[in-house]
């Protein structure tokens, strides 16, 4: 297995992720884009558990497979809190576009 | 090239290419779509890398609940059904900095572990992990839980005018 295969495609994902967010207008979407970074990170920390030299016996194991869990955990959270906000803001104004949102309104 | 090679080279074009249908399709829930293929072939990519536990709890958590919640946003939107005109912004600051990210990224990555040969793991079993998660790393897990109760607190409060409107604030 060559290692630098993942951590390409991973590279690549997280560069998709930010073109995604800088680009697109849509809260939704936003959303979307963030995962496909977070995603990237888990993949990193997956690869990383892979490649890395085997611990010595009794030493931690499968850390980054644990912390690609709690990124899991973390998006799950994120986007439940997210989505509450897009939608709170959705029935104020009946709009999800991000760049028409008045930061001073009132 | 191995087999594992050949898979984790086919997955990732699969991950890629719909991540990047994802950010650019005019259809809001064709990228709803396009997001549950891409994350599946991650979740392939954590089976060949012999990350079985993170593999099913992707498809599980991410497939299973994260796209449906991200569906159910679009439709509690009225999103339109066909394509949408007005979903981006001028694309060039976007692409600059995205391509300068992902280039710089995948050159520090590739030049770091070139075609270096690995062997991979033998797989980690749901028991083993578990035994890791529950002995090592228990306190972070216990401070996630409390996290996602928070969460989960948040979201019902920023939802509910009537509990989150301060007096004489007619939100």
């Amino acid at each position: 297995m060559h290692a630098v295969i993942p951590y390409v495609t991973a590279a690549l994902l997280f560069g998709l992720g930010v073109y995604g967010v800088l680009l697109r207008r849509n809260a939704i979407l936003v959303l979307m884009a963030v995962e496909l970074m977070l995603n990237a990170v888990s993949l990193i920390f997956i690869t990383a558990d892979a490649t890395a030299p085997a611990p010595q016996p009794g030493g931690p194991a499968y850390s980054g497979a644990v912390f690609a869990l709690f990124v899991i955990v973390l998006a799950a959270a994120e986007v439940g809190v997210g989505l509450a906000i897009v939608l709170q803001y959705y029935r104020m104004r009946h709009a999800v576009q991000l760049d028409e949102i008045e930061l001073d309104a009132r | 090239m191995t087999v594992a090679d050949v898979l984790l080279l086919a997955l990732g074009a699969v991950a890629v290419g719909s991540g990047a249908a994802v950010v650019s399709t005019s259809h809001l829930v064709r990228a709803g779509l396009y997001l549950v293929v891409s994350l599946g072939a991650m979740a392939g990519i954590y089976l060949v890398l012999g990350a079985e536990l993170v593999a099913w709890v992707q498809v599980l958590v991410y497939v299973g609940a994260v796209v449906v919640l991200l569906l159910f946003a679009v439709m509690l939107t009225r999103a339109p059904i066909g394509a949408s005109k007005d979903l981006d912004r001028p694309a060039w600051p976007a692409r600059i900095v995205g391509g300068g990210v992902a280039l710089g990224l995948a050159v520090l990555l590739a030049d770091a572990f070139r075609w270096m040969r690995y062997e991979l793991p033998a797989p980690g079993t749901a028991e083993r992990m578990g035994a890791e998660l529950f002995g090592r790393w228990v306190l972070p897990f216990e401070v996630l839980s409390i996290l996602l109760l928070a969460a989960l607190v948040g979201a019902i409060v920023l939802s509910r005018p009537d509990i989150g409107a301060r007096n004489g604030d007619e939100a």
